[in-house]
């Protein structure tokens, strides 16, 4: 058989990292898909030629480091507080790109007023929500997603409703709110998830850019250290319980 | 001469800070100021200045969208009473880590807990010794008219610029709620966004300028070597401004006998307190702090050891009476007459206690 | 028949071996390498170049962006 040796040339290049992403190594844990979502958002922002005009709003959490990641502006904001601090900077600069960045326990646990009343009030950013169901950084603790029966380091026996309550499906309750324009859950566990997230981020940024009201992405995501597998376990374990319970797909598309 | 208008306290904090070029005004309800936001909504700044007004759903939330629009490098404020600004310790501390200018106005009201909505100035200690977490100071300016609470808010704007600092405007029900003359000062324009990335490109989040990296806003320091060289700088910081910002008013000091500390509406009250003094005989002077943070400690040391002791009067249980015993160190007596949860004393009250607890000791 | 070709750059000092890639490459090109980088993880590695087509499927799944994709056409 003939020996077929691809140059590597420019001519023939198909995919490099973004210069939006910075050269600093990712702390996460092998295969956590906060890197894959940075990665697709500094795509975005380099597609979008707004590198100039993006402000992030990081959280506490893992991915309060995204700072180091994506070659923008970033404001990190207390726990739970990032929607409060976009806020402010999209009304002061109403011209930019305002995003925010936060895991579960950011958005929905101690940032729940905060997310809810950012959505009430249609500002015209984008919000990126990273539910992988525990909070990775303090360790694999429970969050307010965390499934039921799920496992973690404060509901070692399972998560039981009657000692922890349900999981919290902020998606189903902001799609009903008039200021939000786009709901929608993506996830980066398959390369066709990863195509149809890309997607996602470029249509929530199009309309934070168009004024159009507020843009909701959750990405259904995993942790395999707090869940204590390996990541090709985790994408394989999260498509058979995350996604039943956060099914994937866009909610509302206005 | 400036427009001269009849205003409340609360309504002229809202006026100042459009006529001094604020960029935001991010603030949530709560006697006894809920006026500052009124009148800021009532007056549509947006539509003159482009001044932008949020009322937010929590002070929680008011403070970090206060953390926001500073790190885009805007003048930015919020305003709240004695249980809101609890709520706000932390963003304080986080605006202070990250080294960011905002102002915030509370207007004192009787505690603790959800307490009374009359005047107070048992806030102090949360003020200047810090009510959030680590070592921080944020600068504090005490008004005691309707005029200062007037010119403070251009004051506090330029030293939390100047030092990259939330600046507290430690006001009190009183001064909040009263009406008085004050003079307005001229329309003074808003930055443009050029001449914020010209002044404060180096680390304002205004969206990447070419040639830069990403600014990054951040408290956030995993090395505690780092930290503690950061810690270091701010605290470089402070001493600039202990040295450079104190202020104070002298009233009848020269010849006083016995002297009274007191800031804000306590301050009034005891120059009436003076008078009463005098004509009895008693020289008796004040000083008034309006800088509680700087602390014009050397001041009070100077004036204190020329008399025969010192009576601080204020309306809590005994706060900046510690200060004034740090500066004076003992070197005469320094006791302290207080009333609290919203109740106010007379001069009268005041003459009392400097007799029993001074005079006549 | 024109024949589409692929190869991959994996920087092996950012792999975290994760194998995220490895399951989802659609030609089983990809393994885990038996050496092992800086920090001890067995990165990523072609271990059936031949299968490349340069679709990269790997490159955009990874999430430390470690592969770069070149593809050509062969007449």
């Amino acid at each position: 058989m003939a020996e077929y040796i691809v140059e590597k040339t420019k001519e023939n290049l198909v995919y490099s990292k973004t210069p939006v992403l910075t050269d600093n190594v990712m702390h996460y844990c092998p295969g956590c898909s906060h890197g894959t979502i940075h990665k697709l958002i500094a795509e975005v922002i380099e597609e979008m030629g707004v590198q100039d005009k993006a402000i992030g709003v990081s959280p506490v959490g893992c991915s309060v480091f995204a700072y180091n990641y994506l070659n923008i502006d970033w404001v990190q904001a207390a726990h739970g507080r990032a929607a409060a601090v976009a806020t402010a900077a999209h009304r002061l600069y109403p011209d930019k790109l305002v995003f925010t960045y936060q895991g579960d326990g950011d958005l929905a646990a101690i940032g729940t007023a905060e997310s809810i009343h950012v959505c009430n009030r249609g500002e015209s950013i984008a919000v990126f929500y990273i539910n992988n169901a525990i909070y990775g950084m303090t360790g694999g603790q429970m969050a307010p997603t965390t499934l039921l029966g799920m496992k973690t380091a404060t509901c070692p026996y399972g998560r039981d409703p009657q000692l922890h309550g349900y999981p919290y499906k902020v998606a189903d309750f902001v799609c009903q709110l008039p200021g939000v324009c786009y709901v929608t859950r993506q996830s980066v566990h398959t390369p066709a998830n990863v195509r149809k997230a890309k997607k996602a981020i470029r249509k929530a940024f199009e309309n934070a850019l168009a004024g159009k009201g507020l843009s909701f992405v959750e990405f259904v995501a995993t942790c395999n250290s707090g869940w204590k597998m390996t990541p090709v376990q985790a994408n394989k374990w999260m498509e058979e319980n995350m996604l039943p319970a956060y099914p994937l797909g866009d909610i509302k598309n206005e | 001469m400036g427009e001269i208008k009849l205003m409340k306290g609360n309504e002229v904090i809202a006026e100042a800070a459009i006529r001094c070029g604020a960029d935001g005004y991010f603030g949530y309800p709560i006697t006894p100021q809920s006026e500052v936001m009124e009148t800021l909504m009532e007056r549509k700044p947006w539509e003159t200045t482009g001044m932008v007004v949020v009322q937010a759903e929590s002070e929680v939330s008011s403070i970090n969208m206060v953390y926001g629009g500073a790190a885009c490098g805007k003048r930015v404020m919020t305003s709240s009473s004695s249980p809101g600004i609890s709520l706000m310790c932390e963003g304080l501390t986080y605006l202070a880590g990250a080294e960011l200018p905002c102002v915030v106005v509370n207007v004192t009201r009787g505690g603790p807990g959800l307490g009374t909505i009359q005047p107070a100035q048992s806030d102090y200690y949360q003020a200047v010794k810090g009510g959030g977490h680590g070592d921080y100071k944020i600068i504090v300016l005490a008004p005691a008219s309707v005029q200062e609470m007037h010119d403070f808010v251009f004051d506090a704007f330029d030293l939390a610029f100047k030092y990259r600092n939330p600046v507290m405007i430690l006001s009190d029900g009183v001064i909040g709620q009263m009406m008085e003359k004050v003079e307005l000062a001229e329309q003074r324009p808003r930055w443009t966004d050029e001449e914020i990335k010209q002044m404060h490109d180096s680390w304002a989040c205004t969206g990447k300028s070419a040639g830069r990296n990403g600014n990054i806003v951040t408290s956030l320091e995993l090395d505690p070597y780092r930290q503690e060289q950061f810690n270091y700088k701010i605290f470089e910081k402070y001493a600039r401004c202990e040295a450079e910002e104190v202020r104070y008013e002298e009233y009848l000091t020269e010849d006083a006998d016995y002297l009274l500390v007191a800031f804000g509406s306590s301050a009034r009250i005891c120059k009436k307190t003076i008078e009463i003094a005098r004509e009895q005989g008693y020289k008796v002077g004040l000083i008034r702090p309006i800088t509680l943070w700087p602390f014009p400690s050397k001041k009070i040391k100077e004036v204190a050891v020329q008399t025969k002791g010192v009576l601080v009067a204020e309306l809590n249980m005994g706060q900046m009476v510690d200060d004034v015993r740090l500066a004076v160190n003992g070197a005469v007596p320094v006791e302290h007459y207080g009333r609290t949860g919203g109740a106010v004393y007379s001069p009268e009250e005041v003459f009392e206690a400097l007799k029993t607890k001074i005079i006549n000791k | 028949m024109a024949k589409i070709k692929g190869t991959i750059v994996v920087d092996t000092e950012r792999c975290k071996g994760c194998e995220v890639c490895v399951a989802s490459c659609p030609c089983d090109v990809l393994a885990l390498a038996p050496a092992v980088n800086g920090k001890g993880y067995h990165y990523a590695h072609m271990a059936n170049p031949d299968n490349c087509t340069g679709c990269a499927s790997c490159a955009i799944i990874c999430p430390d962006t470690c592969i770069t994709v070149y593809r050509q056409k062969f007449e």
